[in-house]
C-alpha cells in the first residue's frame, strides 16, 4: 500500500485552485489565437485580442483571470493501492479550497443553502467526484466553474425515435437558447447515454479533454466537427455581439444506456475553461 | 474619433443620445449590484424606504468582484450575466435608474422600461475580469456588507469600456449581431 498523508493532499488542492483561475490553460490560449484569424467580425477580433491580454494580465500580475472563480468541481481518481493517512479524503479536499480560495484572494462563490442563501464564506464545499482506480496513485483535478455558463446547461430524457438527429437539434437548441449569456466563445460538453446523472456527468467529465484534441472515436469525432460547424453558422459570435466563433469545441462522450432511454446532457463552460491537475 | 465618454448621473437626453452598438466609456462613479443587493433594493421601494443611495441619472455594474490584494482597491471584476435581474430591473429604472452594465440578453419587461423611462443597457467584456479591474480607481462597500461579494459597492472608475446593447429606442445589438453573421 502506498499512503498518501492529506496534508499532502491539502497543499496539493490549494495549488491547483489558484494555479486554475491565475494561469489560463494552453489550448484555450491557442483556440483563442486560431479563431482570432478566422473570426469575421472586427468587434469580435477585438474581444479575442481583450481576452488574451486579460489572461495575460491574469498570470503575471497572479490575480484571477475572471471574477466568478467557481464552485471548485472536483476529480478524484484514487488507485485502489493507495491508502489516506491523517484524516478523511473529502474533509483534505475541502480544506485545501479553503486556504486556497482564501489565500489565493478568489472569490468565495458557494452558498449554505439554495433558497436561504447564506455565503458559507469560504467557497466550500468542494463539489466531489470521485473514482476507485487500478493503481497507486492519486489524481486530483480542480475545474472551478463559474455559475453564469452552469445556468446555460440542461438535461433532456430523450427516447430512442429521437435518435441522433434528435440528439443534434437539443445540443444546438441549448447553444442558441444561452445565446450570449454564458460568455461565448463557449465549450460545450455533450453526454449521452447512461441515465439521468451519468449524462450529466458525462458531460461535465468530457469539457476537461483539452481543446483541440482529437475525441478516440472516429465516429464521435465527426460529430463534433460537424456540431462544432453548426454552432459556429449561428452568428452568436463572441460576447453574443455576432460573429464565426460561437463554440471553441464540442465535446462528446458516450455511455451504455437502458432500452428505454436516450439521455443528454449539455454542459456548456465559457470561455474560461479552467482545470489543474495533480498525481501524487 | 474621440471616445466618448459618460460620467453618471445621466440625463434623459444624455442616455437618448446613445445608439446600440456604439462603444463607449465610463468614468466617475457607479455602483454595484447583483440578484441579492436587487431583491433588498426593491424591498426597499414597495416599503416605501430610503435606498442606499439615490438611484436618480445613475448606473448599477453588474459584479461580484473578487478580493482586492493588498495594495489594489479592488480583485477582478467582470460583469455577471444580466437576466437574473431582470424581476428587479423595471422597478428601479420607474425609480430613476439610467443605466445598467452586464453581460447577455434582457427581457421584454427590461426593454419595455428602458424605452418607456430612456434607460441603457450596456455590455462590458465578459471575463475579461483582470482587465477591467485596472479601470477601477476605488471601491467601497455601502451597503449589505454580509452579503461578501453580493455587496453593494460605489466605484470609481476610469474608462470602462462598454458597448450599448438596449438604447431607448428598444434596438438589441445581440439580435442584430447573430443576424448579421448568421449563415445557412
Amino acid at each position: 500500500m502506498k499512503e498518501i498523508t492529506c496534508e499532502e493532499i491539502i497543499a496539493a488542492v490549494k495549488e491547483i485552485c489558484i494555479t486554475a483561475n491565475y494561469d489560463l490553460g494552453e489550448d484555450v490560449e491557442q483556440a483563442f489565437q486560431h479563431f482570432l484569424q478566422r473570426e469575421a467580425s472586427p468587434t469580435g477580433k477585438k474581444i479575442f485580442l481583450q481576452l488574451l491580454e486579460n489572461a495575460s494580465i491574469a498570470r503575471e500580475e497572479s490575480v484571477p483571470m475572471c471574477q466568478d472563480t467557481g464552485a471548485a468541481v472536483t476529480f478524484i481518481e484514487l488507485g485502489q493501492g493507495v491508502r489516506i493517512t491523517g484524516g478523511y479524503l473529502e474533509d483534505a479536499i475541502n480544506e485545501g479550497v479553503k486556504q486556497g480560495y482564501t489565500e489565493g484572494y478568489l472569490r468565495k462563490s458557494m452558498v449554505k443553502h439554495p433558497w436561504n442563501r447564506e455565503n458559507t464564506g469560504d467557497n466550500t464545499p468542494a463539489i466531489i467526484h470521485t473514482r476507485i482506480v487500478p493503481g497507486d496513485t492519486l489524481k486530483i483535478t480542480v475545474a472551478p466553474k463559474g455559475g453564469g455558463s452552469e445556468n446555460m446547461s440542461a438535461v433532456k430524457m430523450m427516447v430512442p425515435a429521437d435518435g441522433l438527429e434528435g440528439i443534434k437539434k437539443f445540443v444546438i437548441d441549448q447553444i442558441v437558447e444561452a445565446g450570449p449569456n454564458p460568455c461565448p466563445p463557449i465549450i460545450v460538453g455533450v453526454g449521452v447515454g447512461g441515465n439521468f446523472e451519468k449524462c450529466a456527468l458525462l458531460a461535465k467529465e468530457t469539457l476537461l479533454r483539452p481543446i483541440g484534441s482529437s475525441n478516440p472515436d472516429p465516429e464521435l469525432q465527426a460529430l463534433e466537427e460537424e456540431l462544432l460547424d453548426s454552432a459556429n453558422k449561428l452568428g452568436i459570435g463572441p460576447l453574443g455581439l455576432g460573429g464565426t466563433t460561437t463554440a471553441l469545441a464540442i465535446h462528446i462522450k458516450v455511455h451504455p444506456c437502458h432500452i428505454a432511454s436516450m439521455p443528454v446532457a449539455v454542459n456548456i463552460n465559457c470561455h474560461a475553461s479552467r482545470h489543474k491537475s495533480v498525481i501524487l | 474619433m474621440e471616445d466618448k465618454i459618460l460620467t453618471p448621473p445621466l440625463t434623459d437626453e444624455q442616455a437618448a443620445s446613445l445608439k446600440v452598438g456604439e462603444q463607449v466609456y465610463f468614468t466617475g462613479t457607479i455602483y454595484t449590484a447583483r440578484d441579492a443587493a436587487h431583491k433588498k433594493l426593491v424591498d426597499l421601494i414597495t416599503a416605501g424606504e430610503p435606498l442606499p443611495f439615490d438611484l436618480t441619472g445613475q448606473v448599477i455594474y453588474y459584479v461580484g468582484p473578487s478580493p482586492a490584494k493588498p495594495g489594489k482597491p479592488i480583485g477582478s471584476a467582470g460583469p455577471t450575466t444580466s437576466y437574473r435581474m431582470d424581476a428587479y430591473t423595471p422597478k428601479l429604472i420607474e425609480n430613476g435608474l439610467k443605466g445598467m452594465i452586464g453581460k447577455g440578453s434582457r427581457d421584454q419587461t427590461v426593454i419595455d422600461a428602458m424605452v418607456k423611462n430612456k434607460a441603457v443597457y450596456f455590455a462590458a467584456v465578459g471575463g475579461a475580469a483582470a482587465l477591467i479591474a485596472k479601470t477601477v480607481t476605488k471601491a467601497e462597500v455601502i451597503a449589505y456588507p454580509e452579503l461578501g461579494p453580493e455587496a453593494i459597492f460605489k466605484l470609481e472608475v476610469e474608462k470602462l469600456p462598454v458597448i450599448v446593447v438596449n438604447d431607448v429606442s428598444g434596438e438589441d445589438l445581440y439580435e442584430l449581431g447573430k443576424k448579421q453573421y448568421a449563415r445557412n
